[in-house]
């Protein structure tokens, strides 16, 4: 009789296919763990690429920005406009270099005012374009020194920022000029966290803010200013640490006193109301004597007042820079 | 578990423990690491280092609390690849912040303290890799060999708070380290604490447990 429950030896898997098997179901567990892994990883860290469509400027000039003795023209090979727009220190929008450009892609300044008063003459709230019309946009190419020990080298769209005081006319017990961020988590999200007090806050003494140097940007690359460096309108002062550019500005106002500043008052042993850039006064936990330009390999020197010594060391002359870092 | 499983689980792990550094050599090939790429690859490497030493010292509170005893197969291969990536993130620092300036990097060192914290790190770890092989556990004897490897927190509490020391403001992910490591070794704490107290004559004498 035969015995139905008795699997025949023919029924058996050949051991070789079973083993066959189980090795190939291994090599599909691990390829898809290492997928996965790559996959986690990606999500986590990734530099970050996009493409910059933003406006082009009209009526760019360089004509006022030829003689090299105004520290206008650097000429040193600019930063390309990816690494300019897709490595931005802008805590309103995150606190990763590599994230802002996403962050922020979407913010919005349609309608954007500016208000300018404190001892002023003539105090006004200017629509974006009205305070545009101001002076002419030119092309400045500056060196860019972040606190960091990072730089970059680029070409910036606008006007010294004293051709809009003088417009308004700042009375004689104005000594100095504070600066506001906008002050809006729903479109500045990195507001919502209590990284920094915000708004961002900034401040500079009336001679540093009437320099020709000292400038209020709209542009880089001949294009309007793209949310991630400061949109609409910033301030761009190239001696100092890069923090001191305040972005995204909704107010400027002529003060008497020496105006608060956010990152002096998120550590003030660190940062200082000046932030003048200077190889010889180390950050209390990194040197300042080297910088990491953008785009180049290996550190190179950084310059005392990053370079603009020539134009502005006279500012400071008789004071101590170490004390007053 | 069979030695074949346990073979194969060796190799999970020790594959997907290399795809990090393989995506960032890749990447790194195809200048694919940002604006910044020599700060991009310490930054990787530094996190990918406490991301492992966490995971080692997850291993044995994991496998009591589970009875999953067999996972401790996997606390060396963590262990040495968390030195790895430290190495790794000293050697980027060296060789391409520093331009391989031996002057230059021990200046630097002497200066900062979160250098001096993560160089700490760094050698509590040499030889805790040296004797992670079976032939130096016997050598050692576990006893030593696990009051030795208790090195390992010391290079887990200066790795984070050498990156606690250098964020600028935004503390989050540093505290985030900080909360895990304290689980960890609050852990440990809690069972040294409540660990049955045994009278020394009485107590048998116990085989060696690998344990750290």
């Amino acid at each position: 009789m035969k015995d139905s429950n008795k699997i025949s030896d023919k029924e058996i898997t050949d051991p070789v296919i079973y083993f066959n098997r189980r090795n190939f179901i291994r090599a599909g567990i691990l390829a898809a763990s290492a997928v996965a892994t790559g996959a986690v990883y990606r999500q986590l860290n990734h530099p970050a690429a996009g493409k910059i469509n933003t406006a082009r400027i009209e009526g760019l000039t360089k004509s006022a920005t030829t003689n090299a003795a105004t520290g206008f023209q650097v000429a040193e090979a600019q930063t390309s406009l990816q690494d300019i727009t897709h490595y931005n220190n802008f805590y309103e929008f995150s606190t990763d270099k590599e994230r802002v450009a996403s962050s922020a892609a979407n913010f919005e300044t349609k309608g954007w005012q500016v208000s300018v008063e404190g001892l002023v003459r003539k105090p006004k709230v200017f629509d974006l374009d009205d305070l545009l019309k101001i002076s002419a946009p030119e092309e400045r190419v500056y060196r860019m020194r972040c606190v960091e020990g990072w730089s970059m080298v680029i070409p910036w769209a606008g006007f010294s920022l004293s051709k809009l005081l003088s417009a308004v006319e700042p009375l004689d017990e104005a000594k100095y000029v504070a600066f506001e961020t906008l002050l809006d988590p729903k479109r500045m999200p990195g507001q919502r966290s209590g990284v920094l007090n915000w708004p961002y806050v900034e401040g500079l003494r009336m001679d540093e803010a009437m320099h020709p140097l000292t400038l209020l940007a709209s542009g880089i690359y001949g294009r309007a200013l793209p949310p991630q460096d400061g949109a609409p309108i910033r301030l761009v002062v190239p001696w100092k640490y890069g923090f001191k550019g305040i972005k995204s500005i909704v107010k400027i106002k002529l003060v008497a006193t020496q105006p608060r500043t956010t990152w002096n008052e998120a550590a003030a042993n660190e940062y200082g109301f000046y932030a003048n850039v200077n190889p010889r006064v180390d950050h209390p936990r990194w040197s300042q004597a080297t910088e990491q330009r953008i785009g180049e390999s290996g550190r190179r020197p950084t310059l005392m007042f990053n370079g603009y010594a020539e134009q502005v060391a006279q500012l400071y002359a008789g004071m101590d820079l170490r004390a007053n870092f | 578990m069979n030695a074949n499983d346990l073979r194969f689980a060796r190799l999970l792990v020790l594959v997907n423990c290399a795809v990090p550094a393989t995506l960032l050599a890749w990447d790194a090939g195809h200048h694919k690491l940002g604006a910044n790429p020599v700060n991009f690859a310490i930054l990787t490497t530094g996190m990918m280092a406490l991301i492992f030493l966490m995971l080692t010292l997850l291993v044995t509170p994991l496998r009591k609390i589970s009875g999953w005893n067999w996972i401790i197969f996997s606390r060396r291969t963590l262990g040495l690849y968390a030195f790895f990536y430290a190495c790794a993130h000293f050697l980027i620092f060296f060789g391409f912040d520093r331009s391989f300036s031996v002057s230059s990097t021990l200046s630097e060192m002497v200066k900062r303290k979160y250098l001096i914290l993560g160089s700490t790190a760094l050698l509590v770890m040499v030889p805790l890799a040296v004797t992670s092989t079976n032939a130096m556990i016997k050598r050692l004897g576990g006893k030593r060999w696990r009051a030795l490897h208790r090195l390992v927190y010391v290079a887990a509490i200066a790795g984070v708070i050498h990156y606690y020391m250098q964020v600028k403001a935004d503390v989050r992910k540093p505290l985030a380290f900080a909360t895990v490591l304290a689980i960890l070794l609050g852990y440990r704490l809690i069972v040294y604490l409540r660990r049955p107290k045994a009278t020394p004559a009485t107590a048998p004498v116990a085989k060696p447990k690998l344990e750290a």
